[in-house]
C-alpha cells in the first residue's frame, strides 16, 4: 500500500481456506472507487472483473493476492496465485468451460462464465500462467 | 444544495465525552472534540441511534411542544398509526380520536388513511412499466437521506410517491375546507404526531421550498401524556376512524410491503440491517425483487425514538386493534396515471458525502495520503482520538480536522522515542 507516481495502490489477501469471505475484495474496491468519484459504469466493470477473478483464485487456486492500481485515467487489477495454473488458456476462455467441482456448482458457481466476463468487462486482459506454478491475470479498465 | 436542517442535537452541558455514541453512529457523523461530542450535519441522517444509546441523555430531538401550538387557528391533528399502539386497553381508535378533539384540536385526520392510498398508488406504480427494480420505499426519511448521501446510484430506485404523512396533511386541508368553506389556507394548521425526529427534519427541510403540507410536528411521547388525562373521561366518541388493517400495518416492519399483494418483496428494519440490504442491492445481490421496504427503526415505526411503548408490545396492541377492521378503507382513484400531487421527485444532484476531493486527481492524492497515515495506525478503533475508527481518523488527519498526535499509539511511540533518546545520550 504505497504511493508511486500518481498511482494509488491497494493489496488484498484472498483467503483460499475461507470460501464464505470470497468476494470481499471486490466490495472494498467498489468503495474505494466510489469515494474517488469514478462513474458507476466503470465501477461496475471493475468490481465484476475483480469479483470473478477473486472467486477463481479461491475455487481453482487456493487463494492468492489481488492488487488494485488506481490511476486518473485507468484502473489496473493484478491477481496473483500459486495454484495449479491453467493447462489450456483458450479452452478455459470458452463460455461454459469449467472444471469446478460439484459442491461448488451447487452453490451457483462454476458456470464457466468467469474468465469470459473478465475479458468482456475490461479493456485489456493478460493471462500469464504456468502449470504447477500459478497464474497471474492482469486486467485494465480505461476510464 | 441548501444546508440540511436537523432535529437531532446535543446538550453540551450533559455530554461527558464518554464515546458511547461515537462508534455506533451509522454514518460516522460524530467526533469527540474538546471533551464532548460534535455532530457533522453533512453526514447525520437523524436516525436517532445516538439519542437511544447516550447514557447521559445528552442527545436530544428538537420538535414542537403541544403548548406552543397556535390555538386560535383551525388545528388538525394527524396521528401516526404507531400512536394507536401506545395505550393499554385501547380497542377502539375512536376514543383516541375523540381525545384529540377534547384536547382542543378542531379536526383529526389519520395518517393511516393516507397510507392506504399510498399502498394503492404503489401497486399501480409497480405495474406502470416505469419502475426501476427493486423499488425502495421512500416513507422513512432516514432511508431516503441515507440513500441520497451514501448510495446515490440507488436514487432512481426510490419510490416516487409522497410519504403518507405528506399526503395526509394535504388531504386534511382539503377536507377541512370542504367542511368549512369559509376557512382560508392560512387559518389551517396541520400537526403531525410523530414517532421520530427524522419526520421533524423531513418537514423542516421540505418546508424550505414551501413544499410540505405539515406545519407542526409534536412527539408521540408528549401527546401520550396529554391524552391520558382526557381519555380517562371516556366521552362517547363523535369521530369515526376510517382506516383499515392496511393503514395500521404501516407502523410495523413488513406492513407496507405485505399489503402490495406481491410476493417479491423484502422488508428490513433497524439501521444496521438497512445499510446491509442497501449494500447488497448496490452490488446487485438481490435479483427477482420488486419491492424493498426499509425502516430505520427496529420493528418499524413502532420502534421510533419518540414513542413511549416498547415496540414489541406496541406491535401486539396494533394487531389487536386491526383484528376486526376491514382490509382497507381508502382507495386510490381509478385509472393508471398517478395524480401529480402524489408524485415525488428526489434530489439527484446529490452531494455524495462518500465522495472525496474536488477532482479525480485530487481524490486519488487524498486517498493515497489517507492510506499512508492509516498504515501507521494500530487498527484498534479505540476511539480515544475522538474519531470512530482508525480509518476515519486517518481521513480526519488528512483533511486537517484532527491532529495526528491525538492517537494514543502515536503518542506512546513518541514518548518511547524520547526516553530512548535520553538513554542513548551517553553514546
Ligand atoms: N486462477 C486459476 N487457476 C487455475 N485454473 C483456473 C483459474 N481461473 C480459471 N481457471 C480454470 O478456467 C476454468 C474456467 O474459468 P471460469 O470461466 O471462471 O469458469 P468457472 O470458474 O465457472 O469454472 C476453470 O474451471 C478452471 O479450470
Ligand atoms: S454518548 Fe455521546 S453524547 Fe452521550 S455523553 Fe457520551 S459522548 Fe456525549
Ligand atoms: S442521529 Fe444518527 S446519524 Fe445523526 S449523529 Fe446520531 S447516530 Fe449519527
Ligand atoms: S422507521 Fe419510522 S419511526 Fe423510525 S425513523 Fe423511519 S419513519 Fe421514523
Ligand atoms: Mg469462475
Amino acid at each position: 500500500m504505497s504511493e508511486q507516481n500518481e498511482c494509488l495502490t491497494y493489496s488484498f489477501d484472498v483467503d483460499g481456506e475461507n470460501f464464505t469471505s470470497a468476494g470481499e475484495a471486490s466490495v472494498q474496491v467498489k468503495r474505494i472507487l466510489r469515494r474517488i468519484g469514478f462513474d458507476p459504469e466503470t465501477i461496475k466493470r471493475v468490481s465484476i472483473a475483480m469479483y470473478e477473478g477473486e472467486i477463481n483464485m479461491v475455487i481453482h487456486a487456493g487463494g492468492g493476492v489481488a492488487e488494485l492500481f488506481v490511476y486518473e485515467d485507468k484502473i489496473v487489477m493484478k491477481l496473483t496465485d500459486h495454484g495449479p495454473g491453467i493447462a489450456d488458456v483458450s479452452l478455459a476462455m470458452q463460455e461454459g468451460f469449467s472444471t469446478a467441482p460439484d459442491n461448488i456448482r451447487s452453490l451457483g458457481f462454476g458456470a464457466g462464465m468467469g474468465l469470459p466476463n473478465m475479458k468482456r468487462y475490461t479493456d485489456d486482459m493478460v493471462i500469464d500462467t504456468k502449470l504447477g506454478e500459478g497464474t497471474t491475470i492482469t486486467m485494465t479498465v480505461n476510464v | 444544495m441548501s444546508e440540511y436542517k436537523h432535529s437531532v442535537s446535543l446538550d453540551l452541558e450533559k455530554c461527558k465525552g464518554c464515546t458511547h455514541c461515537l462508534r455506533r453512529c451509522p454514518t460516522e457523523a460524530i467526533r469527540i472534540r474538546d471533551g464532548h461530542a460534535v455532530i457533522d450535519p453533512a453526514r447525520c441522517i437523524d436516525c436517532g441511534e445516538c439519542i437511544r444509546l447516550c447514557p447521559h441523555k445528552a442527545k436530544k430531538a428538537i420538535y414542537d411542544k403541544f403548548s406552543s401550538l397556535p390555538k386560535d387557528k383551525y388545528l388538525i391533528a394527524l396521528p401516526a398509526p404507531t400512536f394507536y399502539g401506545q395505550f393499554e386497553n385501547l380497542d377502539d381508535i375512536d376514543y383516541l380520536l375523540q381525545g384529540l378533539l377534547d384536547l382542543g384540536f378542531d379536526d383529526v385526520f389519520e395518517v393511516a388513511c393516507a397510507a392506504e392510498l399510498v399502498t394503492d398508488y404503489t401497486r399501480k406504480f409497480l405495474h406502470s412499466g416505469k419502475a426501476v427494480y427493486p423499488v425502495i420505499s421512500s416513507a422513512c426519511p432516514v432511508v431516503v437521506r441515507l440513500v441520497t448521501l451514501r448510495f446515490p446510484t440507488l436514487v432512481p430506485h426510490l419510490l416516487p410517491i409522497q410519504p403518507p404523512v405528506e399526503l395526509a396533511g394535504r388531504l386534511a386541508r382539503q377536507k377541512a375546507k370542504a367542511k368549512n368553506p369559509s376557512l382560508k389556507d392560512e387559518d389551517i394548521v396541520t400537526v403531525f404526531i410523530s414517532p421520530c425526529p427524522a419526520k421533524v427534519s423531513y418537514v423542516k427541510n421540505s418546508t424550505d421550498g414551501g413544499k410540505s403540507s405539515i406545519d407542526y410536528v409534536v412527539s408521540i411521547s408528549d401527546m401520550y401524556f396529554e391524552l391520558l388525562n382526557v381519555m380517562k373521561n371516556k366521552v362517547t366518541p363523535v369521530p369515526y376512524s376510517k382506516t383499515g388493517m392496511v393503514g395500521i400495518g404501516w407502523a410495523i416492519s413488513g406492513g407496507e410491503s405485505s399489503s402490495l399483494m406481491n410476493d417479491h418483496y423484502l422488508a428490513a428494519d433497524g439501521i444496521e440491517n438497512v445499510i446491509k440490504v442497501l449494500e447488497d442491492i448496490d452490488t446487485e445481490q438481490h435479483p427477482n425483487l420488486d419491492f424493498v421496504e426499509l425502516n430505520a427503526c427496529s420493528g418499524g415505526c413502532v420502534g421510533g425514538v419518540l414513542t413511549m411503548e416498547n415496540p414489541y408490545i406496541c406491535r401486539v396492541r396494533l394487531r389487536n386493534i386491526r383484528r376486526y377492521l376491514p382490509v382497507s378503507q381508502n382507495h386510490a382513484s381509478e385509472g393508471d396515471e398517478l395524480p401529480d400531487y402524489v408524485k415525488l421527485d428526489f434530489d439527484s444532484e446529490y452531494e455524495a458525502v462518500s465522495k472525496l476531493g474536488t477532482s479525480r486527481r485530487h481524490a486519488i492524492k487524498l486517498m493515497a495520503d489517507i492510506q499512508n497515515v492509516f498504515s501507521t495506525l494500530p487498527e484498534l478503533d479505540c476511539g480515544s482520538c475522538g474519531s470512530p475508527t482508525c480509518r476515519a481518523f486517518a481521513e480526519d488527519v488528512v483533511k486537517g480536522k484532527a491532529d495526528y498526535g491525538e492517537c494514543i499509539a502515536v503518542m506512546r511511540e513518541k514518548l518511547r522515542g524520547k526516553t530512548n533518546g535520553e538513554n542513548n545520550d551517553g553514546k
